[in-house]
């Protein structure tokens, strides 16, 4: 009897170690810790070209992250392309005339959305618009125009 | 030539006997599964065999499998200036690949060429037939415990290999070469996705240890009953489960990963 009983245990062990092996690859490991759903507000925001922003992009304001891109579409009537972010709701004070720009963390990292406090005293409310913002920088686009430049100085 | 082609013929006509008749033994395995749940303790057992007794080459694999992932990554990845890459380089590979196949081909060798021989062996000594003798089926009482066991083991070493496989690699990573930790974690938390990448590994592991089972089970339980023939039955458990292992092992990747 005492024989089995430790079988037992070390299949208990044995069966506890691997479901702790699946818990920490699904929440130290995964993306899954950060779908726990905190209290979010939407807010969107259209920019002229958001580049390769992709959903589930970070959201940053001063570097730090607060929140997420859930959805990006295009406007058939403006032509703009219309991002939905997801702030966390800890983060409700941003004013009504924030600035949001898309930049590229690093040289070739992946793109996120910067928020830049304005001055208003007004903060922006869940499903708020975002007035003022700035597009994606297209490498093609900026490096064509240094060279179009460069070319013109010389004659 | 008609040697040849008699030759030909005959050994694809044994072949597809063969399967017929692995096809029908799984038919088997899985109608005793209902008469297990009656009886859990001849499952815990071989869950001790198969599941515990591996779980130490599982785990010292996986911490070395992680740990030259980690070095050999990182003189990759050093040249690019993306050292940061590291933690979802290495949790990706071991998550989607590494974890399930390694740890499938290591469970092919360890356990499934120690149940092949122990089915052989009983086959040999003639107790599946004393069994029968005594209206024991013993498929139901050998076979299907020591099946689901296996379905059962794998998934859970498959997960322990990439757990422990991610901590080696960290170790080496930060420790040695010294990558910054926040960045190993928060690159490989944000490229790791749970259903795409863990829910799909575990799948994996599932399938390997459902084919590597019984892969094993069968040859043992078709064995030639001489030691000959069980010597070369468990040969050819480990020689088949190798290679079912890798074969499926594109065709569910393709399937996985195919439309990114």
């Amino acid at each position: 009897m005492q024989h089995t009983s430790t079988q037992d245990t070390l299949v208990g062990l044995f069966v506890a170690s691997g479901i702790i092996g699946l818990f920490f690859l699904a929440m130290q490991v995964s993306n899954l810790s950060s779908f726990v759903s905190e209290d979010s507000y939407t807010i969107t925001a259209r920019f002229g070209n958001s580049g390769g922003l992709k959903i589930k992009s970070p959201v940053s304001a001063a570097g730090v992250k607060i929140g997420r891109v859930t959805a990006i579409s295009f406007d058939q009537k403006s032509f703009e392309s219309v991002v939905k972010m997801n702030i966390n709701s800890k983060y409700n004070a941003l004013p009504d005339d924030t600035t949001a720009s898309i930049f590229t963390a690093g040289l070739l990292g992946e793109q996120y959305v910067n928020l830049d406090a304005g001055g208003s005293e007004t903060p922006l409310k869940n499903n708020g618009k975002i007035e003022i913002t700035q597009s994606a920088i297209i490498l093609e686009k900026a490096l064509g125009q240094f060279l179009f430049k460069s070319a013109e100085e010389k004659k | 030539m008609p040697a040849f082609l008699e030759y030909l013929g005959h050994s694809t006509r044994i072949s597809f006997t063969k399967l017929g008749r692995a096809s029908y033994f799984l038919v088997q395995i899985l109608a005793g599964i209902f008469s297990l749940l009656a009886r859990p303790r001849l499952l815990l057992k071989q869950l001790y065999s198969v599941g515990v007794l591996s779980f130490l080459i599982i785990t010292i694999s996986g911490l070395f499998v992680g740990m030259v992932l980690s070095l050999q990554g990182y003189y990759t990845l050093s040249d690019f200036g993306a050292e940061e890459s590291l933690g979802v380089m290495v949790a990706a590979s071991l998550v989607r690949e590494l974890g399930p196949v390694v740890s499938g081909l290591l469970f092919a060798g360890r356990a499934g060429s120690a149940l092949t021989a122990e089915i052989g062996l009983m086959k040999a000594t003639e107790q599946l037939s004393g069994m029968e003798m005594m209206a024991i089926d013993p498929i139901r009482r050998i076979i299907t415990p020591r099946f689901v066991a296996g379905l059962i083991s794998m998934p859970l070493l498959a997960a322990l290999f990439s757990a422990v496989g991610i901590i080696g690699g960290q170790m080496v990573g930060c420790g040695l070469l010294g990558v910054d930790e926040g960045a190993f974690w928060s690159q490989m938390q944000s490229g790791i996705d749970f259903k795409d990448d863990i829910i799909n590994g575990v799948i994996k592991s599932l399938v390997f240890g459902f084919v590597s089972s019984w892969i094993a089970l069968f040859e043992g339980y078709d064995a030639i009953p001489t030691s000959e023939g069980v010597s070369r039955a468990t040969t050819r458990t480990v020689v088949n489960s190798a290679f079912s292992i890798l074969g499926l092992d594109f065709i569910l990747t393709a399937l996985m990963f195919g439309e990114h």
